[in-house]
């Protein structure tokens, strides 16, 4: 009933992001989908995944994507009327591959599905004596999967690289002390202003 | 941002306890949930919310652009050596076993500094990408939190 709910809540969410043209307010409206998904994980028994759902979904790509805003303009382009028809066609055709697709797979909590089988039982059953942790997702994430992680990490480690080698105007090839001292003050004069008119 | 003095007011309060909630995060996420990933971002949004009230140019006192990068490296080489000392201790790469004399305290021992390799990476990407992204053109970013 609750997850249901949640569904719901996330269906009106999404249309809403759709159908909505201020893209502050979509923004907004993406980062409460993306703490209902959270909530939903939450109601699942996922603590982990819903923690990281609210931590980077609802929080840090909602700050980031209202730093982008603040850089481009935050009303949508106005384009002008396609073809809707085709477009509801191919949605329409895609949903029902996908909801035909759903009908094979287990139902959910089902203990006889094959997720349940592959190497779960092993982690569960082991990992208290092999690790020797409460928390079995830590177990599996740092242990058993530990190259996964590390992969994971180094796609963080790229993401910030690579912002700095597009955004970061290569401050640490020619960093001069002056450099750095001009740049924070004309940040903190900006920052001391009056904020400027609403737009 | 600066003149909104509940605003400044409740982040000086609350920055504190963001800071210490993602640290429990941190050495907690064996016993409950949460772990590096989780923690660097809590981390993070302490010092993003701060950017976003005080400025980056302060946050950027706290912690400057070159601390930043130099631990987004090192966070990835503390993952890195910890497989690296389990192949010089003379188990595969990335096996906590050897790490102690008894099995399950490598594997501790290895999660912990494993973790805490990912939340420092991930605290300074997130801060790091966030003041690229903020600090490069400052007024227009004051303007767009004001609306």
């Amino acid at each position: 009933m609750i997850i249901i709910s949640l569904m719901v809540f996330m269906a009106v969410t999404a249309i809403a992001i759709a159908r909505i043209h201020d893209l502050f307010a979509m923004v907004m409206l993406t980062s409460i989908f993306s703490l209902l998904g959270a909530a939903a994980y939450v109601v699942m028994d996922a603590v982990d995944v819903a923690f990281t759902e609210a931590a980077v979904g609802a929080g840090i790509s909602t700050v980031l994507m209202l730093g982008t805003l603040a850089l481009t303009t935050s009303e949508e382009k106005p384009s002008p009327p396609k073809n809707v028809i085709g477009g509801l066609v191919m949605v329409a055709i895609t949903g029902a591959v996908l909801i035909y697709g759903t009908l094979d797979m287990p139902y959910y909590g089902d203990p006889t599905a094959p997720i349940h089988h592959h190497v779960a039982d092993y982690y569960l059953g082991k990992s208290t004596g092999e690790i020797g942790l409460p928390n079995v997702v830590t177990s599996v994430l740092a242990s058993y999967r530990g190259y996964d992680t590390l992969g994971e990490t180094f796609v963080i480690f790229t993401a910030a690289a690579g912002v700095l080698a597009i955004l970061g105007r290569g401050r640490i090839a020619r960093r001069r002390p002056e450099d750095d001292d001009v740049a924070a003050v004309t940040t903190t004069e900006a920052a001391d202003k009056p904020g400027g008119s609403p737009p | 941002m600066r003149q909104k003095i509940i605003l400044r007011v409740i982040s000086k309060i609350l920055i504190p306890y963001i800071l210490l909630f993602a640290l429990y995060v941190q050495w907690h996420g064996d016993f409950g949930p949460g772990g590096g990933f989780q923690a660097g971002v809590i981390f993070a949004a302490g010092f993003i919310l701060y950017a976003i009230i005080f400025g980056v140019a302060t946050v950027r006192d706290v912690v400057p652009a070159t601390a930043t990068r130099y631990l987004l490296v090192i966070g990835v080489l503390l993952y890195s050596g910890v497989g690296v000392a389990g192949l010089i201790l003379g188990g595969n790469y990335l096996d906590y076993n050897v790490l102690a004399h008894e099995a399950t305290h490598g594997q501790h021992l290895g999660i912990l500094l494993v973790e805490a390799g990912v939340g420092i990476t991930v605290a300074s990407a997130m801060i790091t990408i966030f003041c690229t992204f903020a600090g490069r053109r400052p007024e227009e970013h004051e303007k767009a939190e004001e609306g």
